[in-house]
């Protein structure tokens, strides 16, 4: 049984597809890359898995699991940094499924929520105030907060984006180790280089799905010319889709 | 002399009394909801909802003469049916949810003072928009002090989903659907607080406990905890200050202790320790690391 399956799935926006019929299913403890250039539909096809967006056809399925139990970092976080929060608590609502709005934390979580911090080179930072973190350090606690949530699918958009080398290769340890822990793990990456060095498995988007499986045979020279040249505007007069849906 | 002046005016009048215990539960409800509020954006809206309690408390007037709860009770539903109107609207038309609801309470306002005229005078009416804290009888403490008792316990049920609706919206909606029912109590909040403030402070003024208070206290914590803390103190302080400066210089009581507040704020902005002006313009040198 595959941990996600889609079914001649397109998601998009006010009926224009940004991701059109994408079939194919992702293996529990698979490790997928997924490529393209800006507005290929990486971001949609996120949103579509953990239930942001509905389908505009066709279908996702998660195994029995609920959308809400995928652990999801957006590319862009909706986090206001001014808020008087520090990052142990922060941290600490990774616990959310488990806990709930009224869930108390005893000693057990907060050993974990330490551990979490640890992990991702935080320790000392518990009491600081978000706002004093940089961009990299915000990484590191959104990585705590996802390890903590202690998901069987995991789902990250562009992680390393606007981070440094050093923060990059600590967070892509992470993203190894679950997939040690055998969790499905699927992260939107631009960097060509480190997917083949780290990701066994990719999948090239550009609206329409242009290749997907092994890495090797995925990230080809052809396969990248042909998803830089699939990506156009949303025609404003397209005629209605002529696929048939199933 | 201390006595004369700090503890006697208490002491010697029970009206006094009554307005202290009703300042001190309106200094423990409000600003909580106002700490959220300012942390939201949202300070100019909790001024529009006051005034959006004004036509129902008038039209419980109109229907009931002074009764404490027909004015109280007008005043939530009308409090509710806006907050709920300006965001339905927002969500239905291209118009934001604040330009809906300054649309919403300046009618509101217009309407509220319309039938408070019709049916009484100008006492009424100055009642109506300024309160008279030293006017507040027993059901009417009773009303203030039950609206916060409610309002402390629903804020403690709703806490975690409300800070995390603050401060990071798209993790709540990926983990929980608490954050709509949240919001909408939140919203209730607002406007019990406000319906509790407007039996001693009025419509125009009920707003100034809840708001003042919480931005005084953006400029003594960095936490959201000791934030309300510090609010709920300032508000009990303004109250208490308020009442006695009012005493002895015969002075509008309302006004005074939200004037009160005010000077906290001043004082507040200047010598703050978060971000008060004057840690900004002294020298200090940086640090090591």
């Amino acid at each position: 049984m595959a941990q996600l399956r889609f079914r001649n799935l397109t998601l998009g926006y006010e009926r224009h597809p940004a991701v059109h019929h994408l079939d194919g299913a992702v293996e529990p403890g698979a490790l997928v890359a997924v490529m393209g250039p800006n507005g290929a539909g990486k971001s949609t096809l996120f949103k579509g898995i953990v239930g942001a967006l509905k389908p505009l056809a066709g279908s996702i399925e998660r195994d029995g699991l609920d959308a809400r139990d995928i652990a999801y970092l957006p590319q862009v976080t909706e986090i206001d940094r001014s808020f008087p929060i520090n990052v142990y608590d922060i941290v600490a609502m990774g616990l959310w499924r488990r806990k709930g709005a009224f869930g108390g934390i005893g000693g057990k979580d907060h050993q974990a929520i330490e551990a979490a911090i640890a992990a991702v080179g935080l320790t000392g930072f518990e009491p600081r105030p978000i706002g004093t973190l940089s961009g990299g350090q915000v990484q590191r606690m959104l990585f705590a907060r996802l390890l903590l949530q202690d998901a069987r699918v995991i789902v990250l958009d562009e992680p390393f984006t606007a981070i440094d080398a050093k923060t990059s290769a600590d967070l892509l340890d992470l993203v190894q180790r679950w997939h040690r822990e055998r969790r499905t793990v699927l992260a939107a990456l631009h960097d060509i280089e480190l997917v083949r060095a780290n990701f066994p498995q990719a999948l090239l988007l550009a609206r329409e799905p242009v290749a997907w499986g092994a890495t090797a045979e995925v990230l080809t020279a052809e396969n990248l010319a042909k998803a830089r040249h699939m990506c156009e505007a949303f025609d404003e007069y397209a005629e209605a889709c002529a696929v048939a849906a199933e | 002399m201390f006595y004369a002046i700090f503890i006697a005016p208490f002491a010697e009048f029970e009206f006094m009394r009554r307005a202290l215990v009703g300042t001190f539960a309106l200094a423990l409800g409000a600003p909580p909801v106002g700490v959220f509020l300012m942390l939201r954006r949202m300070s100019l809206i909790g001024d529009a909802m006051a005034h959006a309690i004004l036509p129902g408390a008038a039209i419980g007037f109109l229907i009931a003469g002074l009764s404490l709860f027909a004015m109280a009770g007008g005043g939530m539903i009308a409090g509710f049916l806006i907050a709920v109107g300006a965001g339905l609207i927002a969500r239905a038309t291209p118009l934001k949810e604040d330009a809906s609801l300054a649309a919403f309470f300046l009618v509101a306002l217009a309407l509220g003072v319309t039938i408070v005229s019709v049916k009484g005078s100008n006492v009424d009416l100055m009642h109506f928009l300024f309160g008279s804290v030293l006017a507040v009888d027993d059901p009417a403490l009773l009303l203030i002090v039950s609206i916060t008792s409610a309002s402390l316990v629903i804020l403690a049920l709703i806490w975690r989903p409300l800070v995390l609706e603050c401060v990071d919206p798209g993790f709540l909606r990926s983990v929980s659907r608490a954050g709509g029912p949240a919001h909408i109590a939140f919203l209730a909040l607002v406007v019990m607080n406000l319906v509790g403030g407007f039996q001693a402070l009025g419509t125009l003024l009920a707003v100034g406990v809840m708001i003042l208070p919480a931005v005084i206290a953006r400029f003594w914590a960095r936490d959201i905890s000791a934030m309300i803390g510090a609010a709920v103190i300032s508000a009990a302080i303004s109250g208490y200050a308020g009442l006695v400066i009012s005493y002895h210089a015969n002075l509008p009581s309302g006004p005074t202790i939200i004037l009160v507040a005010g000077v906290l704020y001043g004082l507040s902005v200047l010598l703050g320790p978060v971000g008060g002006l004057l840690w900004l313009a002294l020298p200090q040198r940086h640090l090591e690391a």
